[in-house]
């Protein structure tokens, strides 16, 4: 399978246990029966039942799912044009400055962008009263900032390694630019808008530091609840609605991967 | 998608009304390719650039009660209008000890976890990028897929790992070890931020590994160059964009770090986000904040540029 002897096994090996270790610990425990996380006294769904009953638990999981979804699809409409902008016109003033702002709520510290759009909600509700308090409208926006920079990157270099002569053989045969976007374009770069959706959607959902800085009074979102429970002490709900997180990640994964694998052999050949 | 289309419309009518409105458009000056660099473009000059220029004005302020709480900059007296700025936040920065020593404990944090990430990284991003196809998917997406899981319950999963009496601890009590003291330490800090970030060390490293040419290996190894020689000489030197851009994606990210330090360091780790986040929730100083915050986009803009070229440089390749 390699070539290089074993040290790369190994190193990968260990690199991948690392990796699973603490998060299969924290699934098996989530079945636990004691209060005491660490402490195994028997099998049970205990926890889970106790999940479903927490009010405060189920309306964070809803407000934000319901960010999430919004989120990722504003982003993914203005990161997808983005993409195209940065792609397809070589050259435009200010071209520098636009990809810089693209890219850089990438790796900006969440500190200072959770910050810098609290400070400007509030300056804004000053000077032209909108938007009118904190809550779930601000995080949407603060959201798809950042996860609109994911939702470029991903489509970008999908749009970069593709046959343009698709595109010029449309326009030749009359279509105009609009046209060849929605019939040429679009389906070619749906699984990029797929996964780039996706990308957005499980950032906004995972996101604490910047919906802390923007949402307001009765807005917690699941990873405000989350962080308060966990900075308390350890609660084995926590593990389960983890161990729930983690199998709908998985599945959702596997599927796309075995979906990629599936699809791939068939383009090699065409 | 191609279904939707109603066949009776011939497509030369449905164009007619947008070729107008381009038509229109362009005698003003404005042509369809602006108009899709206008809708990002203004969206982030809104909800990105302006904040951080908000962000600078408020760090030279002063904190005052009411709403909203920081002073004014510009204010009108007698028909004048005075542009009142405060330098005291920065003063305060960089003569007050807590925040210096936040400012270089940060970069010490994230430079060694840096580090570890890559020594880790390197050679489970090269073991994938030259393991056969079909396994390669699987490793791939055994990368990715913790990085689609919480951030935050990552972390919470490695409190439960390295608690007192967590996982580890109760393996090493089998053996008759003493239980070690990790969490609330500067350890269990490096810990999270390799932990949580290692897939964005491996997936640039991967990138590029996996576009080198085999064949300079062998032509290596036919002249006689030992593995070892071959790795420093050849692989190690063009991965280096991958090196470079793997380190910033974890460096940068980590001086800001709040979730990590907050939750495993103990109260003894000084990292600056920690500090920004303290300010502005507990003591409720907005300006000093913003202040810590403008400095800490210093240190952090010099490795955001590097990173850009990195990032041109792979693409272009």
């Amino acid at each position: 399978m390699f070539r290089r002897g074993w040290f790369l096994p190994i190193a990968a090996a260990l690199g991948f246990t690392f990796l699973y270790a603490p998060i299969v610990s924290l699934v098996i425990f989530s079945f636990n029966e004691n209060r005491l996380v660490t402490v195994w006294s028997g099998f049970s769904f205990k926890w889970y039942g106790e999940l479903f009953r927490d009010p405060q638990m189920l309306n964070a999981a809803w407000l934000s799912l319901q960010i999430a979804a919004l989120s990722a699809s504003i982003a993914l409409v203005l990161g997808t044009l983005a993409a195209v902008a940065l792609v397809r016109f070589r050259r435009f003033r200010g071209r520098t400055l636009f990809s810089g702002m693209v890219s850089a709520p990438l790796v900006m510290p969440d500190v200072i962008t959770g910050l810098a759009l609290l400070l400007l909600f509030v300056a804004m509700e000053s000077f032209i009263g909108w938007p009118r308090g904190r809550g779930m409208l601000t995080i949407v926006i603060a959201h798809s900032t950042f996860c609109m920079a994911y939702v470029c990157v991903v489509v970008q270099s999908r749009l970069s390694d593709f046959d343009r002569s698709l595109e010029e053989a449309a326009m030749d045969l009359g279509a105009s630019p609009v046209r060849t976007f929605f019939d040429i374009t679009l389906p070619i770069i749906a699984p990029a808008l797929v996964s780039g959706w996706l990308l957005g959607f499980t950032l906004s959902l995972d996101d604490l530091v910047i919906a802390s800085f923007v949402s307001g009074p009765g807005s917690s979102t699941l990873p405000m609840v989350i962080f308060s429970k966990v900075k308390l002490g350890v609660s084995p709900d926590v593990n389960a609605l983890a161990t729930i997180i983690i199998g709908i990640v998985a599945t959702g994964v596997l599927i796309a991967t075995i979906i990629q694998l599936r699809t791939k052999p068939k383009k090699a050949r065409a | 998608m191609t279904a939707t289309h109603d066949p009776t419309i011939p497509p030369p009518r449905r164009l007619k009304p947008w070729n107008a409105v381009e038509r229109g458009l362009a005698k003003v000056g404005i042509s369809g390719r602006m108009l899709v660099l206008f809708a990002p473009a203004l969206w982030l000059l809104i909800f990105f650039l302006v904040p951080l220029a908000v962000v600078f004005g408020i760090s030279l302020a002063t904190k005052q009660f009411g709403r909203p709480p920081y002073s004014a900059l510009l204010s009108t007296e007698d028909g004048t209008v005075q542009l009142t700025l405060h330098l005291s936040n920065y003063i305060r920065i960089f003569t007050d000890n807590l925040y210096v020593a936040a400012y270089l404990s940060s970069i010490r944090i994230a430079a060694i976890s840096t580090v570890i990430t890559l020594l880790v990284g390197y050679p489970m991003a090269y073991a994938i990028a030259r393991a056969d196809d079909r396994w390669r998917n699987i490793l791939l997406m055994l990368v990715i897929l913790p990085f689609f899981t919480s951030f935050l319950l990552r972390v919470y999963a490695l409190t439960g790992f390295m608690r007192g009496n967590g996982v580890i601890n109760q393996l090493l009590g089998l053996f008759g070890i003493e239980p070690l003291v990790m969490m609330q330490t500067d350890f269990a800090v490096y810990v999270g931020i390799v932990y949580t970030y290692l897939p964005f060390m491996i997936l640039p490293l991967y990138t590029t590994l996996v576009k080198l040419d085999v064949s300079l290996f062998e032509a290596s190894a036919d002249l006689g160059g030992r593995p070892m020689r071959t790795f420093l000489s050849i692989t190690l030197p063009l991965s280096l964009p991958g090196i470079i851009a793997g380190s910033m994606l974890v460096f940068i990210p980590a001086i800001g770090e709040f979730v990590i330090p907050s939750l495993l360091g103990g109260p003894e780790t000084l990292m600056i986000g920690r500090v920004l986040w303290d300010e502005f929730f507990t003591a409720a100083n907005w300006p000093r904040a913003a202040a810590v915050a403008v400095a800490m986009l210093v240190v952090v803009v010099v490795p955001i540029m590097l990173m850009q070229r990195a990032q041109s440089a792979v693409v272009e390749k």
